[in-house]
């Protein structure tokens, strides 16, 4: 445990001290990674540690957000309460999801979640009065104050970011460590033997995707406070699709995988942008030889070859 | 301690038990023979309840708990070895034992005393259960169970594909642990491994308990084997 806690506290100091020593390109996006990194991680729960493939991870990105934007807006929250009624929102819904989702497993549980989700989208393109539809609304600077402090400065919204990612990293680590945790990944290597076991493998898996669709909630809440805009295409199939590639990237079932994965993702496009138009053959090609070569994920690599204690 | 009365199940519309009955006692060693298909497996799933009874009953210590969900049955002190061992590959032994300490909330000292039957696990408490040997595997998988503190230990096939020492060593546990009282139903090809530790065989036939005998009684009738196993 020492030894996880280290690493993972090693990282927070890092990219606490990188808001210091990075270029203030940088800044905003790292801001916008850990941010990302705390969805995928919420996501990470549910496919890296108990073995559920969902689709449709943006409705609970979305509907976190939503929660957030519009009882900001049209209710005239302040932005704290606002960005609690967001992670609310995102419990209720991965309840609701989660009850009925897991009545059915595998590929029919993937195309559950992918109905659901896109029944999210349809819903804030119906109800466009209220949601700006397509385009989606801006939260005014004016709003995203807290305690004082401005979240649309560089600077504060850096640190907000991370004190998210922070809370996210070092909650799963200690999920990951907990009873529930080693109950998950049992459920996730042979479901039957768990239940064999005594647990009851419906009530973990559905705390599963509570906790899961609450941190994704969580980190789609923060993206609407901090970057200051709404929008329907957060709830969209590749807003799905995005955390599982972050998740396998980085190594599902590492609790720092997805920070790497994202992170990995992000400035691949970034950097191959700068060199070529062609930047998504490269990043596809990259892609491929990762998917080849490191079935596990980058973490996932870290973990066999050097570091077995990794969670 | 554990009996089965008139017991049918069925997977879907095939049914597979047929009013099938035993009765395992404490710090008793009943062994199910039967030729392949007869029912035998089948037989601890439904104990389990992972095969749903469709009528009869099965009662522990006098207590009806036929019909419980499945992860509730451990938690009574049903303990279950299936056969291939199916360990959580991914984890550590100490992880695989944390989980079956977890399930009725048992502490170090059960882990100690787990420990100390199969003292070879403790060297390799940070090692992947899957980079153990089929010998150590089948020691963990037995542990595991152990870790339960179970009443009634189900055991499918423990000895198949294991090396002599290590089937010494199974035997010589399973030995001690009905001494402690525990009541243990044995599945096991091996009929001489049935004749050296069996109180009872019930020999299992198209879903049904066919006959009851002593060692002795099979020792003297060599017929029985022929008829209910064919060998």
């Amino acid at each position: 445990m020492r030894k996880s806690l280290t690493l993972h506290l090693g990282l927070i100091a890092l990219l606490f001290a990188l808001q210091f020593i990075a270029p203030a390109y940088h800044h905003g996006n790292l801001a916008r990674i850990m941010v990302m990194a705390s969805f995928a991680m919420g996501y990470n729960i549910m496919f890296g540690y108990t073995g559920l493939l969902s689709l449709g991870h943006a409705m609970f990105f979305a509907v976190g957000m939503y929660g957030m934007g519009l009882s900001a807006t049209q209710l005239g929250l302040s932005i704290g309460p606002a960005f609690g009624v967001g992670i609310l929102s995102a419990l209720i819904c991965s309840l609701i999801v989660g009850l009925l989702a897991l009545r059915t497993i595998g590929v029919a549980f993937m195309i559950v979640t992918l109905m659901f989700s896109q029944t999210i989208f349809l819903t804030i393109l119906y109800f466009g009065g209220i949601t700006r539809g397509d385009e989606g609304f801006v939260i005014k600077q004016s709003t995203r104050q807290i305690f004082g402090l401005d979240l649309s400065d560089a600077t504060t919204r850096y640190f907000a970011a991370l004190l998210l990612f922070s809370l996210v990293l070092l909650g799963i680590l200690w999920l990951v460590k907990s009873p529930t945790g080693r109950v998950l990944i049992a459920i996730r290597e042979n479901e039957e033997r768990a239940k064999m076991l005594g647990y009851d493998v419906w009530r973990h898996k559905l705390a599963a995707v509570v906790m899961s669709g609450t941190v994704s909630g969580a980190a789609g809440a923060a993206y609407g406070v901090l970057f200051g805009y709404v929008g329907a295409s957060f709830s969209q199939v590749p807003y799905s699709i995005f955390p599982l590639l972050w998740v396998l990237l980085g190594g599902a079932g590492t609790v720092i995988g997805p920070f790497v994965g994202t992170l990995f993702m992000f400035y691949l496009i970034d950097l191959s942008s700068t060199v070529t138009d062609a930047y998504m053959l490269v990043v596809g090609v990259i892609l491929v030889l990762l998917t080849m070569f490191a079935r596990n994920g980058l973490m996932g690599i870290v973990r066999e070859r050097w570091a077995k204690w990794l969670p | 301690m554990l009996k089965l009365t008139d017991i049918n199940a069925s997977y879907g519309k095939v049914q597979v038990l047929r009013d099938l009955s035993l009765e395992a006692k404490a710090g008793e060693i009943l062994c199910l023979l039967g030729r392949n298909g007869a029912g035998k497996t089948t037989v601890m799933k439904t104990i389990m309840g992972l095969v749903p009874m469709t009528s009869g009953s099965l009662q522990l210590e006098a207590h009806e708990i036929s019909g419980l969900p499945a992860y509730r049955v451990p938690k009574l002190g049903i303990g279950y070895i299936p056969q291939g061992r199916r360990l959580f590959s991914e984890m550590t032994v100490g992880e695989n034992l944390q989980i079956g300490l977890m399930t009725r909330g048992k502490g170090a000292d059960v882990r100690e005393h787990v420990l100390g039957m199969f003292p070879l696990l403790r060297e390799r408490l940070d090692q992947r259960a899957e980079t153990l040997s089929g010998g150590e595997q089948q020691m963990l998988a037995t542990a595991r169970a152990l870790c339960l503190e179970p009443k009634v230990l189900l055991l499918d096939e423990p000895t198949e594909g294991l090396q002599p020492s290590m089937i010494s060593l199974i035997r010589d546990v399973v030995v001690r642990l009905k001494e402690q009282g525990v009541a243990i139903i044995l599945v096991e090809q091996r009929v001489d491994a049935v004749l050296e530790v069996a109180d009872k065989i019930t020999f299992v036939e198209n879903g049904r308990s066919a006959m009851t005998v002593t060692p002795a009684e099979l020792k003297a009738d060599s017929s029985l084997l022929q008829r209910f196993v064919g060998v």
